[in-house]
C-alpha cells in the first residue's frame, strides 16, 4: 500500500511540477489524441468490414467474394 | 477486372504513404535519442561531474518534445488498415495482431513507464536507478520498432504462416519462423541504425549551431563527441545492414532490386551505378523501357553486392517480365496464370463446400496449395504484366540519394570527431555550416530509404500474394481524399509546433536545464 502511495506522490508531484514547455506538450497530446479518436476515428474511420458484416464467417465469406470475383 | 477504381487505390496509396512518412519524421529521432541520452547519462553517473547532467538534460528536453508530438501518429496506419484497407486486414489478420500485441503489452508499456522516471525522476529515485529507466526507455521504444518491423518484414517474405481457405485469412503456424524472418531481422537492424545515424546528425547539427554562435561551447563539443562516435559505429553498422538488405532484396524481391538498380537486361557482372539520370529507351519488347545515361557504374558491382560474387547472373526487369529460360526464370504471365488458377480455385472450394461435396473440394484445395504462391499474380489476369513494375525513376532515384547520404555520412561523423578531438572544431566556420546543413538531410536519407522498401515492392502489400488493387476497400475515393487533406493539415501542424517548440528550447539552451526537473 505505501509503494502504491509513493508511486502515486511520485506522478503527482512530476505533474505538479511541470515546466512550461512540459503543459504545453501535454496539451498538445491531449488535442491530438482528441482528433484522433473523437473526429478522424468515428467520424472518418469506421470499420469497413464490420459495416458490410456482422459475424467472422460473414466477414470472411464478403473478403472470398471480393478476392473471387475480382 | 474492369471496375477496378484506380483513383481510389492511388488515393489510398497516398493517404497510407503520407501517413507512414510523417510518421517516420518522429520515430527515428526518438529511437537514436534515446541510446544518446542513456549514453551520455551513463558518463554522468561514472563520472560525477554535473556538465554531463546538464548535457543530458537538454537532449532529454529535446527527446520529449520529440516523443510527445510523434507518439500515437501511427495508430492513424491502424485505423486506415481497418477503412481502406479491409481486405488485407482481413487477409493477414493473424499475422499483425500478435507481433502488434506483444509491442503493445510489452513494449509500450516499458517506455511508457520508465520514460515517467527519466522526465519526473531526477532527484527522486538514486541516480542508478534514474539511468536504469532511461536505458529501458531506449530498449522499449527500440523494440516497439522490432515488432512493426517483424509484421512488414512477414510482408515483404511471407512464411511461418498457412493459409485458411474457409476464413480467408494467413494463420500462424510457427510464430518462431516470423520473428526470426532474416527479412524482418535484418530490417529492424538496418532500420534502428539508420535511426542511431539520424539521432547523432541532429545532435551534432544543433551543437555546431551553439558553436557558430559562440555559445555553449564545452557542451556541444561533449555533445559531438558522443553523437559523432555514436554516429561513426552506427554508421559503419549501417553498411553491413545494407549489404544483407541488398542480398535479401536479390533473393526475395529481384524485381525491386531491378528498379533501384534501372537494371532493364540482366546480365554476368552486372555493373553496379554511382551516379546516372535515368532516360527513356522504349524497344519493342518494352515499351516502357528507360536506359541509365551520364553514369558512373562500377562493373560487376551489383553481382557483387547481390550474390557476393562479381560475376554472377542479375536478372533485370525484362528478364523477370518475359522470363529467361537460360536461368531459370519464369515470365510473369506464366504466374499470372497459376495465380488466377489459385483463385478459381479457391472460389470452386468455396462453392462445392456449400454444396456440401466434399471430395470436389479436396480437388479444388490441392490446385489452391500448389498455386497459392502465386495468389496475387492472379489479380493480373487479362492485364498487361507492365502493372508488375514498380515506378523506376522514383525508386531508382530514392535508392541512390539514400546510398549516397549514407556514405557521405561517415566522412562526416569522422571529420567532425577528428576535428572535435583536435579542439579545432569551433574555429572551422564552414565545417560547422555543413554540419548544420547535414541536419535536414538525414531526414531525407531516411525518407528515400522508406521509399525505396515500399514503393520499391509495388503492387504487392503483400510480396506476391497480395497486391494493393485487392486489398483497398471499396470505399469512395471522395472520403479518402478529404482524410488525406485533414491528415496533411493535421501532421504538418504537428511538425510545425514540433519545430517551434525545439526551436524555442535550443534557443534557451542547456543552461536553462541546469538543476531543475
Amino acid at each position: 500500500m505505501e509503494t502504491l502511495k509513493n508511486i502515486f506522490n511520485f506522478y503527482k508531484e512530476g505533474f505538479n511540477n511541470l515546466s512550461g514547455v512540459g503543459k504545453k506538450l501535454w496539451l498538445i497530446i491531449f488535442i491530438k489524441l482528441f482528433v484522433m479518436f473523437a473526429i478522424l476515428k468515428i467520424f472518418f474511420f469506421q470499420d469497413f468490414l464490420s459495416s458490410k458484416a456482422d459475424t467472422p464467417q460473414e466477414k470472411a465469406n464478403y473478403v472470398i467474394d471480393k478476392l473471387t470475383n475480382f | 477486372m474492369g471496375n477496378i477504381d484506380f483513383s481510389l487505390v492511388d488515393w489510398s496509396r497516398a493517404q497510407f504513404a503520407l501517413t507512414a512518412m510523417y510518421h517516420w519524421i518522429f520515430v527515428p529521432l526518438t529511437l537514436g535519442l534515446s541510446f544518446i541520452l542513456a549514453i551520455m547519462e551513463s558518463i554522468y553517473v561514472k563520472t560525477g561531474n554535473p556538465e554531463w547532467k546538464d548535457t543530458t538534460k537538454f537532449w532529454m528536453t529535446i527527446f520529449g518534445i520529440n516523443f510527445a508530438i510523434g507518439v500515437a501518429t501511427g495508430i492513424i496506419l491502424e485505423f486506415e488498415f481497418g477503412t481502406n484497407w479491409s481486405n488485407y486486414s482481413w487477409f493477414v489478420g493473424d499475422i499483425f495482431g500478435a507481433p502488434l500485441a506483444i509491442e503493445g503489452i510489452m513494449a509500450f508499456f516499458m517506455e511508457s513507464t520508465f520514460i515517467a522516471v527519466m522526465f519526473f525522476g531526477w532527484n527522486k529515485v538514486s541516480k542508478k536507478f534514474h539511468l536504469v529507466s532511461t536505458w529501458l526507455v531506449a530498449i522499449g521504444s527500440n523494440l516497439s520498432a522490432l515488432w512493426i518491423l517483424v509484421a512488414n518484414g512477414w510482408m515483404q517474405l511471407p512464411g511461418g504462416t498457412k493459409f485458411n481457405p474457409d476464413t480467408a485469412r494467413n494463420e500462424m503456424i510457427d510464430f518462431w519462423s516470423v520473428l526470426f524472418s532474416p527479412v524482418a531481422i535484418n530490417k529492424f537492424l538496418h532500420t534502428v541504425t539508420s535511426a542511431y545515424v539520424l539521432a547523432a546528425i541532429v545532435v551534432i547539427g544543433i551543437s555546431a549551431y551553439y558553436l557558430l554562435k559562440s555559445k555553449h561551447s564545452l557542451f556541444a563539443k561533449k555533445s559531438i563527441v558522443v553523437a559523432a562516435v555514436f554516429g561513426l559505429i552506427s554508421s559503419l553498422y549501417l553498411i553491413t545492414t545494407g549489404d544483407g538488405s541488398a542480398k535479401q532484396v536479390a533473393k526475395y524481391q529481384p524485381m525491386k532490386l531491378a528498379v533501384m538498380e534501372g537494371l532493364y537486361e540482366g546480365s554476368e557482372g552486372a555493373p553496379l551505378q554511382a551516379i546516372g539520370v535515368l532516360v527513356d529507351a522504349p524497344t519493342d519488347k518494352n515499351p516502357n523501357q528507360k536506359e541509365v545515361k551520364m553514369n558512373i557504374a562500377l562493373p560487376g558491382g551489383l553481382s557483387f553486392l547481390s550474390f557476393g560474387d562479381f560475376n554472377a547472373f542479375v536478372p533485370g526487369i525484362n528478364d523477370l517480365l518475359y522470363g529467361n529460360s537460360k536461368y531459370g526464370i519464369e515470365p510473369y504471365q506464366d504466374k499470372i496464370a497459376k495465380g488466377k488458377l489459385a483463385i478459381d480455385a479457391l472460389r470452386n472450394y468455396r462453392l462445392a463446400k456449400k454444396a456440401g461435396n466434399e471430395d470436389e473440394a479436396k480437388q479444388h484445395l490441392a490446385v489452391l496449395n500448389a498455386n497459392y504462391k502465386y495468389f496475387g499474380y492472379g489479380f493480373y489476369s487479362g492485364r498487361s504484366e507492365q502493372e508488375l513494375v514498380p515506378d523506376v525513376p522514383l525508386v531508382f532515384y530514392a535508392f541512390h540519394i539514400m546510398v549516397g547520404l549514407g556514405s557521405y555520412f561517415v566522412v562526416f561523423f569522422i571529420l567532425m570527431l577528428f576535428l572535435t578531438m583536435k579542439n579545432k572544431i569551433q574555429d572551422n566556420r564552414i565545417i560547422l555550416i555543413l554540419a548544420v546543413l547535414t541536419l535536414p538531410l538525414a531526414f531525407v536519407a531516411q525518407q528515400a530509404g522508406w521509399i525505396v522498401a515500399e514503393v520499391g515492392r509495388q503492387p504487392w502489400v503483400i510480396q506476391n500474394l497480395m497486391p494493393t488493387i485487392a486489398a483497398v476497400s471499396q470505399i469512395s475515393s471522395t472520403n479518402v481524399m478529404i482524410t488525406f487533406g485533414l491528415f496533411l493539415l493535421v501532421f504538418t501542424a504537428l511538425l510545425i509546433a514540433e519545430l517551434k517548440i525545439i526551436f524555442a528550447q535550443i534557443k534557451k539552451g542547456p543552461e536553462a536545464h541546469s538543476g531543475n526537473n
